[in-house]
């Protein structure tokens, strides 16, 4: 589904040059859980953004579903993001100033569609993470859990083929994580969505179909 | 979609009330100066009754003769008027009134002091004046020297009340003169038309006016068309080498017809002549791309403070909203959609302190008008007000809005779910 050839990513500044991941070979197919493992500074949400398109690689190709995307324009780029991934985030990033709701509406409204349409798959895509009763809270008015499960109902109700997850579970206790966990892969499982997920604990990787593991921006299995 | 971006506009400006309140203030303030000074320059110088035909309209206003010391600089004289301004060929009308005079009159033994001018017949076909009662001062009225007037709604109520004032009689400079017409009060600021009797110009006590090439009058010429400004205007210049000059101290007779504009900028640049011959050969010379190009720059000057200050609080919000950015880039925005969002926003913000502000207008426009201090003044937004505001507050509300959200759209969605903006 995914493939990428050679990927590396490189800062340049003035002074420095970083390389932050060489020559990075991965084939994901459909339906893979696969976790991404390493110490800090190893590249791995690098690699994650550099899958879900959020950043350029430096050198090498990236194709997905057989097409090559490494020379895709802003809009296209935009387009595929919107139409294919889904990303949760450690940080969850929710917008404190719109409803659950309203959160979890945004992939959609850019695409062309109906606000009550709209509303309609937000709402299940609610009732999916289990968050039905909290429709009209605002994210300040929930737990770290809930809200990461907002952060995945949003992540999900544009029916994405690849869900992006980094670190889902890192601002968490364990039950918590365990939830988010069961979340992700009742995801997997259920609706076959391939999860591509940035992970420090062992645990949840054991969990994942295989781990990739980085260090110092290189794969080491 | 838009409802949504509503949504957070709203929810984004009550966040920062204070910076949102400082936004509004310089927004609706800006347009409040505008629009007032837009309102007044349109009471100035639209096209309005009884000056309809302002468009195709010429005014003979000022005569100079000039010698290598002397010069004599004044209204247009009556002879200059008649030999060389009437026989002007393929006009539709050429018209002449005296320069205004106060005038007093008694009635009940209180004394009543009035603006005069004294017109002939043509003067009330190139105006448009909509008479309340009766008609205009006639042809026939100037050539027998009738002692009729008309005279305004104030005048009216000064010496009549509430009563018609057809057929009555007035005392005006120590003549007396029978009412043949009443109109509406005309605000002063509109000089051509402005006056509270008109009489005809063969009353006046005083014949001497007859001779004098340069003093106590103003023309007025209706072309058929505006296109035939130019054509006038050489005509009348061509002519001028033939006006005879009263004594040998002059070499030079100069005159010009020109708009009420082009009247209006040689006299607020306080120049009224110029040794250096002007565009037309004329040494009398408008100044209205000076004062247009004055206007415009002072509009794009006063409005650039409220804008760079709405650009600053802009940028400021936009860096605060970098996790949404990062958040919206990520789930599918293109740059071209954030700025449209953002832009909608800024618009929103925009179009609030545009409503204050046309409100505030009114109601200083209507103080103004309701003041007094300007006799029979009539300052109000008209639709075409409406119009030029919406504009300005659109220009207001893109040009504020462009830079930040082109900010907005270059942001890298790695750094600004990161919050790191660059």
């Amino acid at each position: 589904m995914l493939t990428l050839e050679r990927i590396e990513k490189i800062y340049r500044t003035d002074k420095v040059e970083t390389v932050a991941l060489h020559n990075i070979n991965l084939e994901i197919d459909n339906g893979e859980f696969i976790s991404i493992m390493g110490p800090s500074g190893s590249g791995k949400s690098t690699l994650l953004n550099i899958m879900g398109l959020l950043d350029v690689p430096t050198n090498g190709e990236m194709r997905l579903e057989e097409t090559g995307i490494t020379s895709f324009g802003d809009r296209d780029l935009a387009r595929l993001r919107n139409e294919r991934f889904g990303f949760v985030f450690q940080t969850f990033h929710l917008i404190n100033d719109l409803s659950v709701v309203d959160n979890v509406e945004i992939p959609l409204l850019y695409r062309k569609m109906s606000g009550a349409e709209r509303r309609k798959r937000a709402l299940q895509a609610l009732d999916r993470v289990g968050l039905a009763s909290r429709v009209h809270h605002y994210p300040s008015q929930l737990s770290g859990g809930q809200q990461q499960r907002v952060a995945i109902a949003r992540a999900i109700v544009g029916k994405p083929k690849l869900l992006l997850a980094d670190e889902p579970t890192g601002n968490l206790d364990s039950q918590m994580g365990e939830e988010i966990m069961d979340i992700l892969m009742g995801l997997n499982t259920e609706e076959k969505t391939t999860v591509i997920m940035v992970t420090h604990d062992s645990r949840l990787a054991e969990k994942t179909h295989r781990t990739v593991r980085l260090f110092d921006g290189r794969q080491v299995n | 979609m838009i409802k949504n971006y509503v949504k957070i506009a709203f929810k984004v400006f009550m966040r920062r009330k204070f910076f949102t309140a400082i936004s509004l203030f310089a927004i609706s303030f800006t347009l409040v100066v505008l629009m007032v000074a837009v309102s007044i320059l349109d009471q100035l110088f639209a096209p309005m009754s009884p000056e309809t035909k302002q468009d195709r309209t010429l005014g003979v206003f000022a005569a100079l003769m000039m010698g290598k010391q002397d010069i004599n600089v004044g209204d247009v004289g009556y002879a200059f008027l008649t030999k060389f301004v009437k026989t002007l060929p393929d006009v539709e009308a050429v018209g002449m009134y005296s320069v205004s005079s106060t005038v007093t009159s008694f009635k009940d033994g209180f004394e009543i002091k009035s603006q005069m001018k004294r017109t002939d017949g043509e003067y009330w076909k190139i105006l448009d004046f909509k008479f309340l009662e009766g008609g205009p001062i006639t042809d026939a009225d100037e050539d027998k020297a009738n002692f009729v007037a008309v005279i305004n709604e104030a005048t009216r109520e000064k010496f009549f009340g509430n009563e018609p004032a057809l057929g009555k009689f007035i005392e005006a400079d120590r003549q007396r003169f029978r009412v043949v017409g009443v109109v509406p009060n005309v605000p002063v600021y509109r000089d051509i038309p402005s006056a509270d009797i008109w009489v005809p110009i063969s009353t006046s006590q005083d014949i001497g006016y007859r001779q004098n090439y340069v003093g106590g009058f103003k023309g007025l010429i209706l072309a058929h068309d505006r296109s035939d400004f130019d054509r006038i205007k050489h005509d009348l210049t061509s002519r001028l080498h033939s006006v005879p000059l009263p004594s040998s101290l002059f070499d030079t007779f100069d005159c010009v017809a020109e708009t009420e504009f082009e009247r209006s900028t040689r006299e607020f640049m306080g120049e009224s002549y110029s040794t250096d011959a002007g565009p037309g050969g004329n040494a009398i010379r408008s100044y209205a791309t000076e004062v247009i190009g004055l206007i415009i720059l002072g509009a794009i000057l006063f409005m650039l403070l409220p804008t760079l200050n709405l650009v600053n609080i802009n940028v400021s919000r936009i860096i605060e909203r970098a996790s949404e950015i990062g958040v919206r880039k990520s789930f599918g925005a293109s740059s071209r959609t954030l700025i449209g969002q953002f832009l909608v926003e800024n618009m929103l913000i925009t179009c609030i302190g545009g409503i204050i502000g046309f409100l505030l207008s009114i109601m200083i426009l209507t103080l103004l008008t309701n003041s007094g201090l300007i006799q029979y003044a009539e300052f109000h937004l008209n639709v075409r007000i409406f119009l030029y505001a919406l504009g300005l507050t659109f220009v207001f509300g893109i040009i504020s809005g462009v830079y930040p959200a082109w900010r907005m759209s270059r942001m890298h969605p790695v750094n600004a779910l990161k919050g790191v903006v660059r």
